[in-house]
């Protein structure tokens, strides 16, 4: 007695979407916040392939360059989480694989988020 | 069993237009990015644990295969950025035109050398 029902409601109870939306939508919204971000990275990185201790202290310690550095850091982790569990869902064709795969990448990217954090928290600290 | 079924084309003998090659690339860079982003964590690391920790890093930075690493880094990440942007512009509803598509992946190719060559002058 359900063939009342319209097409688009039948449809709407065959399984969900799961959060694919949201899914697209972070990876956009965290990909057009990194791109002005890029600044702090690269200047990050030329810090330590070419100053000396203190001045990269110095940089890491003013409020701005670490909290860009920070905001980085967490962008990227989540970018780049949400970016690899697509590339596990294209290629890893074993469901229980697939789902180990992607949430051992997750935890370990939560957990390097942490580690970042740690870190300014040790050189804001020490500096 | 009729053998003569068409097939779509196979990735070993379709030749990919530009925007395919680069479309892979920019899933290549992206996982090695993700991989990059570990160094990047073990540096902030090493300078929390203080001057003698940063110093080690330092000489390691300087080792001409890590230096190849460290270019190969900062290029996949201008590359990624570049072909992002186009994703945006994609993404947008723009720039689906045929006309339009092998111009703006040159552009990106040459967006991401002029960056990379940019940040080795004026950072490095």
């Amino acid at each position: 007695m359900s063939s009342y029902k319209s097409a688009l409601a039948r449809a709407q109870g065959l399984g969900s979407a799961k959060s694919g939306s949201h899914h697209w939508w972070m990876q956009r919204v965290t990909a057009a916040a990194l791109v002005p971000l890029t600044f702090y990275i690269i200047k990050f990185l030329s810090l330590c392939v070419t100053a000396s201790f203190a001045e990269v202290m110095g940089w890491l310690n003013a409020p701005v360059n670490s909290v860009m550095i920070l905001f980085w850091m967490t962008l990227v982790l989540y970018h780049a989480a949400l970016g690899l569990q697509v590339v596990f869902e294209d290629y890893v064709s074993t469901t229980a694989l697939r789902i180990v795969l992607v949430w051992t990448v997750n935890l370990i990217f939560l957990f390097f988020t942490l580690t970042a954090f740690f870190a300014i928290f040790r050189i804001i600290s020490a500096g | 069993m009729n053998n003569n079924r068409p097939l779509s084309p196979h990735l070993q003998v379709y030749k990919l237009p530009l925007t395919g090659i680069i479309s892979i690339t920019h899933r290549m860079t992206g996982v090695f990015l993700s991989l990059g982003l570990v160094f990047v964590i073990w540096m902030l690391q090493g300078i929390a644990s203080g001057e003698s920790a940063f110093l080690q890093i330092q000489s390691i930075l300087h080792y001409p295969l890590v230096q190849l690493i460290l270019w190969g880094f900062i290029y996949a990440l201008f590359f990624h950025l570049c072909h992002g942007i186009r994703h945006l512009i994609w993404d947008a509803g723009y720039s689906f035109n045929r006309e339009t598509m092998d111009k703006y992946a040159i552009f990106e190719l040459l967006a991401s050398v002029v960056l990379t060559a940019t940040v080795f002058f004026v950072f490095f």
